[in-house]
């Protein structure tokens, strides 16, 4: 029984600091910044204190979330300066007393931590994000289309993308290029590309070869560097380079 | 032309002017640097064919890389069709304009103009 008691001791709560951007571009000319008191614990996510914040203390809080479990890709945000998910980011991780969380760069707000999406979404669905051939399991005969290990191999990573937009908040050229189709479409050309069941790798390669497609990349790699799946979309855009340099077919 | 094209052009342009631009100053480390920039040196240098032609095409190779560049970052800059097609077709001329200018200097020098 003493060792339990110590183990709650050592996990009591602390009290941090959440700065929460607020803007509502109906009403308010420039961001600013509301300081709210948090209880954390050793295991609370900033998503939780933006909530308990909206409960206690100001349920005016403009904010996107939904499935708490890094699955549904609402909850991207800028945690004390970097792009990342509310629900999977621990305050104890970011080793601060203030936590400021700001919407995400490169995505209009709608009300302060919640932002468009309809972008993402169009770059998204322009580059054919489903397998694309023309007999399908619908046919009397078909039969599923088999795939070994190694097939699946080239592309699994990439079709972790939960569509959060980290990557695409990451991005110098998506800050700068309005019409830039942005690393998470880019490497979800990738995905389907790279699918041996897929057989629309020359129409999707034709879409991302536009002025404001895929040679707008510039090798920054932030997008790599801040998502939170494992998703590598840098390295999706230099292999789908490889295919349009000739270096894979 | 299609991206990829003008793309894989920019890269070749690049690996091209490293080859040249490397003989170009091999050339160059035949004497120093002050020497290297007499008037009667400059004149030599340009009446020497095979040499004058390498110029020629370190000037081409890295006005198109250059202007490309140039274009490039214009369009990551501001988006609109009249002015996307204005730096497209502005570059191009004058991609043609450097070229044509540093063309007529070796050219003219070469055919003992100057
Ligand atoms: C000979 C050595 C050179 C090499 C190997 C080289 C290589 C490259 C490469 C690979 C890019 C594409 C970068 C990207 O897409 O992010 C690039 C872009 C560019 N280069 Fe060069 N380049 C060279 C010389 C030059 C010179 C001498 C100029 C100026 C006349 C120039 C002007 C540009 C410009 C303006 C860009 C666009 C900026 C950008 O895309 O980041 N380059 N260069
Ligand atoms: S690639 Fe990663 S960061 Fe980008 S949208 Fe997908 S999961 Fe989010
Ligand atoms: S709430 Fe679903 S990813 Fe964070």
């Amino acid at each position: 029984m003493a060792q339990v008691s110590d183990v709650a001791d050592n996990q009591s709560s602390q009290t941090k600091t959440l700065r929460i951007a607020r803007y509502n571009p109906e009403k308010n000319s420039e961001k600013q910044f509301m300081e709210f008191s948090v209880p954390v614990e050793k295991w609370t996510t900033v998503l939780e204190t933006i909530l308990n914040v909206k409960q206690h203390q100001d349920h005016s809080v403009g904010v996107r979330y939904s499935c708490r479990q890094a699955t549904c890709g609402s909850c991207g945000m800028i945690i004390n300066g970097k792009p990342r998910l509310a629900c999977f980011t621990k305050v104890s991780e970011l080793d601060s007393d203030v936590v400021t969380v700001e919407p995400m760069n490169n995505f209009p707000i709608i009300r302060d931590l919640a932002v468009k999406f309809e972008r993402l979404f169009d770059t998204h669905h322009k580059i054919k994000p489903y397998l694309d051939r023309d007999d399908t399991e619908l046919e009397s005969d078909a039969k599923e289309f088999l795939q070994s290990p190694e097939e699946l191999e080239q592309y699994i990573q990439f079709a972790n993308c939960i569509k959060c937009g980290l990557c695409n908040s990451a991005c110098p050229t998506m800050a700068t290029d309005s019409s830039f189709v942005g690393p998470q479409a880019l490497a979800q050309a990738y995905r389907y590309v790279a699918d041996s069941r897929d057989k629309g790798k020359d129409s999707r390669l034709k879409i991302i070869d536009e002025s404001h497609g895929i040679w707008r990349c510039h090798f920054a790699g932030s997008c790599s560097q801040v998502c939170p799946k494992g998703v590598d979309p840098a390295m999706g855009i230099q292999l789908l380079r490889g295919y349009m340099l000739g270096f894979r077919s | 032309m299609r991206e990829s094209t003008i793309m894989k052009i920019h890269y070749g342009t690049a690996l091209a002017a490293v080859a040249l631009v490397a003989v170009h100053i091999l050339m160059r480390m035949t004497m120093n640097f002050a020497d290297s920039l007499e008037y009667e040196t400059v004149l030599a240098n340009y009446k020497f064919i095979p040499y004058a032609i390498m110029l020629e095409l370190i000037l081409v190779l890295l006005s198109i890389h250059g202007f490309n560049g140039l274009r490039v970052i214009l369009l990551e800059l501001k988006q609109g069709r009249t002015y996307e097609k204005a730096v497209s077709y502005g570059c191009l001329a004058a991609m043609f304009a450097l070229i044509a200018y540093g063309s007529r200097t070796i050219i003219m020098t070469n055919m003992g103009m100057v």
